[in-house]
């Protein structure tokens, strides 16, 4: 990783204007950020359904390359060949927009996200605050698609979406105060540094309510009523096509692996190797040079539970839903803000900072 | 040309009158309701910019906005319900169809 | 021309452009959608102001929550184009609003001969950040602060009384 760096300073230091170089340095880790999600993601197409396959006893795709690897690049290459259908009646420009504004948020919230020791493109000291600003946006983009299709099954797909992501932001919001108030910080940076325990252990009632409302959030079994498929054909998605229907499937797929980064940096030590500070210098060498390694590892965990999860449990009813986000996870969300306030305070065992 | 406080008092006035135009000329009720919040918005504008201008040490101007913004929430939030039961009775978002009171 | 006039030129001009297709279409939602670009351009006022947490809470309370309600709602009613509530005696109603416009426009006016020097004072590094707003909310706000709570909860236990289903 070091020698890596040292290579770009050099052939950064080649290029003689500084504003140049300046716009350079913003928009090399940009790229190298998105790229690296939209690489994961092809990956993360293929071993979902590998994975869902072993769950129900079938092989799943397995004929192209070792292990159907390829299998994703393959089903690319054939949606952006697919001929880019708009509905007679579907108001063009929100129709244009819609995937956009559902893709985009979706891959910038990982500029936030530091994904190995010090390999963040912008350490904003707010950063989960900004985080969730920006993936707030992403509903809008959903229910523009559903409303724009002017077809009643993807305007009951974006109106479902919508109810789902406003009932479940509240508790999603109110689980990580928990975990702001043991870190001191709203940096991404200073959480992962500050988890010498790891944050599951301080906070376990935090992180069940974050992994459901996150769950919720990204649309995914059990919570996937917008996209409903015996119910709604296929929810606010069903009359696109071609490469917007791509930045839909894309979209999906980065939020999921968000959901892992985020569990991971807000409760599993992040970039951290298991007990680094425990172990002594082998640990935090560990921690320092293949941070980038157990940061995917650990994410690449928690998108396989998501897509357990996919396997095991059906479909919730709306009431369901929502009685399950107002009834439950708000009191309990409330609850955890106020235990851990006391032991915080109190500064008992693993809550001292 | 640098920054000064006309610019963010001209664009703050400028949003507030086109919220005022709003709610006076609407008869969507859905209308006037954004048009409200467009008003607020401007009136924030105004506190944040003062805030700077004024009081640099303290953010008497920002904690207003603060303020602002959840006051329009709630106003949002019991003004659709209003709207919603109003559609409800009415069949109609018409305000000067709903006039039941003038009797 | 420095950075931030740019910055300040672009915003200021999406938030005024988008303002007033929000207040000239006749379809709720499209004036909705148009809201929330103007609102997320002021963020970036707010961003230029050197006002951080505002920046956020903007974008995550207006364009995320309130906004999204409103197109929920609008979309909830379905309102059909035909349905729409003829916009008429449009002259009558532009008057009336200069009418009550003209004060507004006097104040503005003489806030250019009452403020001398328009200029921003030099503002430290943690303004407008997370802490010194929580510090100031929670110091010399707290009252109104807990009022403010206090008229959410009556306004979420209003909007339960209205919306609930008669049984």
């Amino acid at each position: 990783m070091e020698v890596l760096v040292q290579l770009y300073t050099a052939i950064l230091s080649l290029i003689p204007f500084e504003p140049v170089r300046n716009a350079i340095n913003m928009l090399v880790p940009t790229l190298a950020i998105a790229s690296m999600v939209l690489g994961i993601v092809f990956i993360l197409i293929w071993w979902e359904r590998r994975l869902i396959a072993f769950v129900q006893a079938r092989l799943g795709p397995n004929r192209l390359g070792p292990g159907g690897i390829f299998q994703s690049f393959a089903d690319a290459l054939k949606v952006m060949l697919k001929e880019d259908i708009v509905t007679a009646d579907a108001d063009v420009i929100l129709f244009t927009i819609a995937p956009i504004l559902v893709f985009v948020p979706g891959l910038l919230v990982y500029s936030l996200v530091p994904v190995g020791n010090g390999m963040i493109v912008s350490n904003v000291n707010v950063a989960i605050f900004l985080f969730l600003a920006i993936s707030s946006i992403t509903t809008l983009g959903i229910l523009m698609a559903g409303w724009s299709s002017n077809n009643k099954y993807s305007l009951m797909g974006g109106i479902r979406a919508v109810a789902q992501a406003i009932s479940y932001e509240i508790p999603l919001l109110l689980s990580i105060v928990g975990v702001i108030m043991l870190a001191g910080s709203l940096s991404m940076v200073d959480i992962v540094q500050s988890q010498n325990v790891w944050n599951i252990v301080r906070q376990p009632l935090g992180f069940i309510i974050f992994f459901i409302c996150s769950l919720s959030e990204v649309n995914r079994i059990p919570f996937d009523l917008p996209e409903a498929e015996s119910e709604l054909v296929s929810g606010y998605n069903t009359e696109y096509s071609g490469f917007k229907f791509a930045m839909f499937f894309l979209a999906e797929y980065i939020n999921t692996f968000t959901l892992g980064a985020l569990c991971t940096t807000l409760f599993f030590g992040g970039w951290r190797f298991p007990f680094d500070n425990l172990l002594g210098d082998i640990g935090l060498q560990l921690t320092a040079q293949l941070g980038i390694v157990w940061f995917i590892l650990k994410t690449m965990f928690f998108f396989s539970v998501v897509v357990w999860i996919r396997g095991t449990l059906p479909r919730v009813r709306t009431d369901q839903l929502m009685a399950f986000a107002w009834k439950y996870l708000l009191p309990a969300a409330l609850l955890n803000i106020f235990v851990t306030s006391i032991f915080a305070a109190i500064g008992f065992g693993v809550f001292s900072r | 040309m640098t920054l000064t406080l006309y610019h963010y008092l001209i664009v703050a006035a400028l949003l507030f009158c086109m919220g005022m135009y709003g709610i006076i000329t609407s008869k969507n009720a859905v209308r006037v309701l954004m048009s409200m919040e467009l008003a607020l918005a401007g009136v924030s504008i105004n506190f944040v910019a003062f805030s700077n201008y004024i009081t640099p040490a303290a953010l008497t101007g920002q904690i207003f906005t603060i303020f602002i913004m959840t006051v329009s929430a709630a106003e949002a939030g019991v003004g659709l319900a209003i709207i919603f039961n109003v559609y409800k009775n009415f069949k109609t978002v018409d305000m000067d169809k709903i006039d039941l009171m003038k009797w | 021309m420095a950075a931030n006039t740019i910055f300040f030129m672009i915003f200021s001009l999406v938030a005024i452009i988008s303002g007033f297709v929000m207040i000239t279409r006749r379809h709720p939602l499209s004036a909705a959608l148009s809201l929330v670009v103007t609102f997320i351009s002021l963020a970036g006022l707010y961003g230029l102001l050197a006002a951080k947490l505002l920046f956020i809470i903007q974008i995550l309370v207006y364009a995320g929550a309130i906004m999204t309600l409103v197109i929920f709602s609008i979309m909830l009613l379905n309102v059909q184009e035909e349905d729409l509530p003829a916009e008429e005696r449009i002259i009558e109603r532009v008057s009336i609003t200069t009418l009550i416009l003209l004060p507004m426009i006097y104040i503005i006016g003489r806030s250019f001969t009452v403020i001398k020097d328009g200029q921003f004072p030099e503002v430290s590094q943690d303004f407008g950040t997370i802490h010194s707003v929580g510090m100031f909310l929670f110091t010399t706000y707290s009252f109104p602060f807990e009022v403010i709570s206090i008229l959410l909860l009556i306004s979420l236990l209003g909007v339960v009384v209205l919306a609930k289903r008669r049984i």
